[in-house]
């Protein structure tokens, strides 16, 4: 088995069409997300799941120096940043890719699949 | 000696992608496969020329390198990295998921052609793996450098690893999709063999050759896919004309070809298949387009050409692939049935402005309406667009041989 993440990446478009969206139609989107969440602890490849507060809430730690350097928000700004993802754990790449594509559909986002590090002697 | 090497070569080339695929599915690892089989090579070449060939080669070299993968992977088991390997060979069987279709070559190209690898990357593991080409020889191939078409594998393969692209043949709910994209490879080998995009030689057989092979190999394994015997027809019925294709450097347009050079075995061979496909009764893009070429290649004479079949043809693959260059194709029959203004109206409809066959095309339909200017100038965009010069050579006196 091998866990993959599937990443939801926000784009400034993407976010200015959530915004434009109305109450009814972001409880579609909540909805039909929780719906794949659900078939996934069903079907027990789900490990961990979540949505993350917009970039703005960030905070960069770099202690990487002689001390921890605390600054707001990302040093670079990008175009894209990670609004929400699942972790999945699952026998190979094409099972990860149609949770991917039910994910994708819910959530109205493209969805990035990456596989984990095989932890040491696994 | 040399004649021995070359014969082991031969039959090394010919057996490679079972020899590798087998030792995939053991190992679940493509370098330990290609390491074994490059190796069970040199044993070949060392005892074959003095014991004789084997009488089932591929057996032998098969047996051979995965005999030298066991020992390579219980020398090194002792390494994180090898023990999951080590414990493969004990406990491999039974650990299959059992595809659709069992057979070890085909699980392993829709590895190589699967959808999250690039599309270059695709045809290089197709060819690489299943096809035995070598690195180099790819590389000659896409008139790239071997140290690009190198790394390109070496990503491929890394991907395969670290992503866990599957060994398998996928399940009946992907099948279609991704047996497109396998088609779609194995037609781009063709294509490329066939009208090289660029480089000395026109046509290069090597890779036509190799595509059938590749198409034969499918069709063996999945009998019953009407598209996977449409595209092998449609390889075949291409192929069949390809020694008339090209003269003194020149490209020769159908019309012009000598039909009494075609292939007539491999145009009985892909006019069978057509039969079959048509019993079917489930028509897609490569029955179609090997239908249109089943039609030509029937024609005696270019004036024997049933136009009207091949419009309707083309329609359908229309209603199945809307593509401009479908369209384009299919005015090329509007222009025989209903003259070329009304094939010209179509073309010039087109956006296919950066296509050297939509400006050959309406160069030639200029040419047959008297507008010598304007043909002139299409030809030259044409022959701007192209950089085969066995193609370049026939606009150019085309072009020349315009009146004033």
């Amino acid at each position: 088995m091998s866990q993959y993440l599937l990443a939801v990446n926000h784009t400034p478009e993407g976010i200015a069409a959530m915004k434009a969206m109305s109450p009814e139609e972001m409880q579609a989107v909540f909805d039909a997300t929780g719906k794949v969440n659900d078939r996934m602890q069903a079907e027990g490849v789900w490990v961990f799941a979540g949505g993350l507060m917009t970039h703005d809430a960030t905070t960069t730690v770099d202690n990487t120096g002689a001390e921890p350097i605390i600054t707001d928000g990302p040093f670079a700004e990008s175009k894209e940043y990670l609004g929400g993802f699942w972790i999945i754990e699952v026998p190979d790449l094409d099972a990860a890719l149609k949770w991917a594509a039910e994910g994708s559909k819910a959530c109205a986002n493209p969805v990035q699949v990456r596989p984990f590090q095989e932890e040491p002697g696994a | 000696m040399s004649d021995a090497r070359e014969a082991v070569e031969r039959i090394y080339r010919e057996e490679y992608g079972r020899i590798v695929a087998s030792l995939v599915r053991r190992f679940g690892d493509i370098d330990i496969a290609e390491e074994a089989a490059a190796e069970a090579l040199l044993v070949a070449v060392e005892r074959w020329p003095a014991d004789g060939v084997p009488p089932n080669p591929g057996g032998w070299l098969t047996t051979t390198a995965a005999n030298r993968a066991i020992d390579k992977i219980r020398r090194e088991s002792h390494r994180d990295a090898k023990h999951q390997a080590a414990l493969m060979i004990e406990n491999r069987e039974g650990h299959q998921p059992v595809g659709v279709v069992e057979d070890d070559r085909l699980r392993l190209i829709f590895t190589c052609c699967h959808p999250a690898l690039a599309p270059e990357a695709r045809v290089a593991m197709t060819l690489r793996l299943l096809g035995g080409l070598t690195v180099a020889e790819i590389a000659q191939a896409f008139l790239v450098p071997e140290t690009t078409m190198a790394q390109r594998i070496t990503r491929a393969k890394k991907k395969i690893k670290d992503a866990h692209i599957p060994y398998r043949v996928p399940d009946a709910e992907d099948l279609t999709q991704r047996l497109s994209a396998v088609l779609a490879v194995v037609y781009l080998v063709f294509n490329e063999g066939y009208l090289a995009s660029s480089g000395d030689a026109p046509i290069r057989e090597d890779l036509t050759a190799e595509a059938i092979r590749l198409g034969r190999i499918l069709r063996a394994l999945l009998p019953d896919d009407p598209e996977v015997a449409g595209l092998l027809a449609l390889m075949l019925l291409t192929e069949s004309r390809r020694t008339t294709r090209v003269a003194g450097g020149e490209l020769v347009p159908l019309h012009e070809q000598d039909r009494g050079g075609w292939d007539r075995a491999l145009i009985a061979e892909g006019h069978a298949i057509v039969r079959e496909c048509l019993a079917l009764n489930r028509p897609g893009q490569y029955q179609l387009l090997a239908a249109v070429n089943a039609v030509h290649t029937d024609a005696p004479t270019a004036s024997d050409t049933d136009w009207e079949q091949i419009a309707t043809l083309y329609s359908q693959l229309y209603a199945v692939a809307p593509s401009p260059v479908v369209a384009l194709n299919r005015a090329v029959a509007v222009a025989e049935l209903d003259g070329a203004e009304v094939a010209l109206a179509e073309v010039d409809r087109l956006p296919l402005t950066t296509y050297h066959a939509w400006h050959a095309t309406r160069a030639n339909l200029l040419r047959r309406l008297g507008r010598s200017s304007d043909a002139r100038a299409a030809y030259d965009a044409a022959i701007e667009a192209t950089d085969n010069e066995a193609e370049r050579a026939y606009l150019t006196r085309r072009r020349d041989q315009l009146g004033g």
